[in-house]
């Protein structure tokens, strides 16, 4: 199943809301036809602001332009920007069952009957609901709601799939379930995504690029693979992760460094030591809270399998490669 | 599970002031059917006065169930469309005029009634018909639909799903906003009957002696009629109006339910 | 935003009815002899300040009765299951929608010249005690429609009690009566507010009951509909009624302030 997938271009798009907040900066954003971008960010940040301006549910202020391909769609309302939404809340019909949810887009195209069920049956496939067409939506777990809403909206073939934190409403486990098949699911589609969340390990995951957002501004934008390991601003180092930091020479700027580059050393080795405050044995690995005399507790990762204890002294070094510079 | 002395005590008082609400009740549905209440039920029980209560006042039941019918059509013409104005326009215009709407349930009836007949009272034609005491009626009980429609009306998200579909707002008012919004809007129904059937304090000023309806009737049987005659009208009453009660119940819970 | 003309029957048809004919009762309540100063009139003139104060004085009686009586009853059927309760709340509630006529009625039949009451101290103290005339009798009318509403009121809130409160308290040692003071009249406070003032407002306003029981009762809504009908004094009756209308919104809108959502009186 193929989509008509467009680039999605913006330009100085802001937006200040009636009361006077400043949910965005005016910013620029090219996405590519077919690449998952995810927005990323703490509640706040203006990701979801974002994500509904390129939907046509708030429009930006004034010298915005939002672009679908070549098209300004600026001043087209949802109702004609051909998009798929995905909402946190799924916002399925309960009026409806299942099928009828999926077929409503069809529906208000004006699709035929036969038409609009070689569809529906077409997506229930795809999202593994076979046979759940009959159902009522107060009848489904959360998964499967989630699979009917994406299934609803993939119906009309949109021209770019935006999905608002699909996942936050389920526990940890379903999750990491549902994450796998909707990864899939845009891979296999070549659909272009905004994807908003505020889960890192979820960001990282699902997108070919990731957008980290503060204060109504994108901080940082590249691969996970950049904003991992070379973060460019401190609130990006912080959020991505942990990050520990500290003067490793008196006198000298602060280090920045990741708890897993952390190594546990014998003492001549040691570039720095402290004591060891908290041990947290997690099975593969060993975190380890240290005082090391600077203001906060560094962390440690180390897949070492010695037993640590409490108040043992720790020495410590960490790789030059591995320091971060801002 | 032992229940102590405050636990009897509460009980003998709660069913005290259940017995003083009843009691009256059940007086008054007893007198209805007897022949003689000085006399009581030695008298025997007979249907006649309920007989002369309809040949009396069977207008009055006809124009209270018209008016509430009509009420009900005005209520949700006007009703259902301002609720969901109201749940989705945020600035204070809006809850300026929520809290408008209610202002001719917060100020005694008397007061609205005195306005219409002294704007209105010149124009023969509306005074002298049931309208008038539509007019009333739609005013007192509008607040009511609106308040239960808009307990269920802000659907948001439903209507911003729908809209990502490419449905248009009639398509989205009548596909998605209204089939979910069914149980505010059968409660507020139930309430808007409810209270027009058993309206008085406007009803009574606007009334003429050819616009009556069944609270004023019952007004009127209390002076005038003898007791057993008052009772059995009341019998009327009661018949119509308990089986609402018991619907609007049922449907607030239903709605409690849901939320 | 949502298209303006959903609103625009309903504020032309309230515009049309009930705005412009009170700004109209405003002045002319104001145009009588007396100009402006009748509004005044209900302190300045001792008959209207003694209807003014015999119903204020009877409201507040009634509140303060209904509060105590449907402050436990309510919290006695919330709290307490035992078979027959639901019966119990069903005939508490049941006379909620009562017109005053009707409720007035019921008061003839237990306290008038054939009632219950006039029967059981005829046997008891051999005389017909008689009260449904009188402000007694409103009293008692008044209290009949008030009940059913204030203890739904109640009912509802002690639902939404949390019960974890009570146990806190009762950890630390509280007794069963200091549980009630420090905790669930707290925690009812705004529910109790807000019935209060509904009730109060409801009987400043309330017209049926007293015009069933007699028209000679000296409650404002019945000057106001005397002055109306057998004076045709349009003025004092417009005055009175708007002032009548301002105590009650001002009753509203202040226990508003204290209860936190929107209240309205109908009697």
């Amino acid at each position: 199943m193929t989509s008509d997938s467009v680039p999605i271009h913006l330009q100085s798009v802001g937006k200040t809301f009636a009361d006077g907040t400043r949910a965005l900066e005016p910013l620029q954003l090219d996405i590519a036809a077919g690449e998952t971008l995810v927005l990323l960010g703490p509640s706040g940040c203006g990701k979801t602001t974002l994500l509904r301006i390129i939907a046509g549910l708030e429009t930006p202020d004034a010298g915005g332009r939002v672009l679908f391909g070549d098209t300004d769609v600026s001043a087209l309302p949802i109702e004609r920007r051909n998009v798929g939404m995905v909402f946190q809340s799924y916002a399925l019909f309960p009026n409806m069952n299942v099928a009828e949810n999926i077929g409503y887009g069809l529906r208000v195209r004006s699709v035929d009957l036969t038409n609009r069920e070689k569809k529906i049956n077409e997506l229930l496939a795809l999202v593994q609901l076979e046979g759940y067409g009959e159902r009522r939506i107060d009848q489904l777990s959360g998964g499967q709601r989630q699979r009917v809403a994406l299934a609803r909206a993939l119906a009309v073939r949109p021209r770019a799939l935006l999905l608002d934190e699909p996942l936050t409403a389920l526990d940890a486990k379903l999750r990491e379930q549902l994450r796998a098949d909707i990864d899939r699911l845009l891979r296999s589609l070549s659909i272009t995504s905004v994807y908003v969340t505020h889960d890192q390990s979820e960001a990282m995951a699902l997108g070919d690029r990731v957008a980290v957002m503060e204060s109504g501004r994108i901080a940082q934008i590249g691969t996970p693979r950049e904003i991992y390991f070379r973060p460019r601003t401190a609130f990006v180092a912080d959020f991505i992760g942990t990050m520990n930091r500290m003067r490793l020479a008196p006198g000298a700027a602060e280090s920045l460094f990741r708890p897993e580059d952390t190594r546990v050393v014998a003492a001549g080795e040691a570039q720095f030591s402290g004591t060891i405050v908290s041990v947290f044995f997690l099975g593969d690995h060993t975190r380890l809270m240290v005082d090391c005399g600077s203001s906060q507790l560094l962390t440690v990762e180390t897949t070492d399998r010695r037993e640590f204890r409490q108040g043992e002294p720790l020495h410590l070094a960490v790789a030059r490669e591995a320091l971060l510079l801002l | 599970m032992r229940r102590g002395a405050r636990f009897w005590l509460q009980l003998g008082f709660t069913v005290f002031v259940c017995l003083f609400l009843v009691v009256p009740v059940v007086m008054s549905v007893l007198a209805g059917v007897t022949e003689n209440f000085f006399i009581g039920a030695k008298s025997g029980l007979t249907l006649r006065w309920i007989g002369e209560v309809w040949s009396l006042y069977a207008n009055t039941v006809y124009l209270s169930i018209g008016i509430a019918v009509a009420c009900l059509a005005v209520t949700l013409l006007l009703g259902v469309p301002a609720a969901y104005a109201l749940a989705r326009t945020q600035n204070r215009w809006a809850r300026a005029f929520e809290e408008l709407l209610v202002l001719p349930v917060a100020v005694p009836g008397l007061a609205t009634a005195l306005a219409l007949i002294l704007m209105y009272g010149q124009l023969r034609g509306f005074r002298a018909s049931w309208t008038f005491i539509l007019v009333g009626h739609v005013l007192f009980t509008l607040p009511f639909m609106v308040r239960s429609v808009l307990a269920v009306i802000d659907l948001q998200t439903l209507e911003d799903a729908a809209a990502s579909l490419g449905a248009s707002f009639r398509q989205r008012f009548f596909q998605v906003i209204l089939p979910n919004a069914k149980p505010g809007i059968l409660a507020g129904s139930l309430m808007v009957v409810t209270l027009s059937m058993g309206e008085f304090n406007i009803t009574w000023m606007l009334h003429t002696p050819l616009t009556q309806t069944l609270p004023v009737g019952l007004a009127d049987s209390y002076a005038s009629m003898r007791l057993e005659i008052g009772s059995a009208y009341t019998i009327v009453f009661f018949f119509m109006i308990v089986p609402l009660l018991v619907a609007l119940q049922f449907i607030s819970d239903r709605v409690g339910q849901n939320k | 935003m949502a298209p303006a003309w959903l609103l625009a029957p309903a504020a032309a048809v309230f515009t049309a009815f009930w705005l412009l004919p009170i700004a109209r009762l405003t002045t002319v309540g104001a145009g009588g002899p007396d100009g402006i100063a009748a509004y005044a009139a209900v302190v300045t003139n001792p008959a209207y300040f003694g209807s003014l104060v015999s119903t204020v004085l009877l409201s507040a009686g009634v509140t303060v009765a209904t509060l105590v009586i449907s402050g436990v009853a309510g919290m006695f059927l919330s709290r307490n299951k035992f078979p027959g309760r639901g019966l119990l709340t069903a005939m508490l509630t049941f006379p909620l929608a009562f017109p005053g006529v009707v409720v007035g009625f019921m008061v003839i039949l237990l306290a008038g010249r054939q009632g219950l009451i006039g029967d059981i101290t005829q046997w008891v103290f051999d005389e017909r005690l008689v009260f449904a005339y009188s402000m007694a009798g409103l009293f008692v009318g008044y209290l009949y429609f008030s009940i059913p509403r204030v203890i739904l009121t109640i009912m509802a809130a002690a639902e939404k009690l949390d019960p974890k409160l009570e146990e806190a308290a009762r950890s630390l040692g509280a007794s069963p009566w200091r549980v009630i003071v420090d905790v669930l009249v707290p925690g009812l406070k705004p529910a109790l507010i807000s019935a209060g003032a509904i009730c109060f407002a409801t009987s400043m306003g309330a017209f049926g009951t007293a015009f069933t029981l007699a028209t000679r009762i000296n409650v404002l809504p019945i000057t106001i509909y005397t002055e109306f009908t057998n004076y045709a004094n349009f003025a004092t009756a417009a005055s009175l009624s708007i002032v009548l209308g301002v105590l009650t919104w001002l009753v509203l809108n202040l226990a508003r302030t204290f209860a936190g959502s929107t209240v309205a009186a109908a009697a």
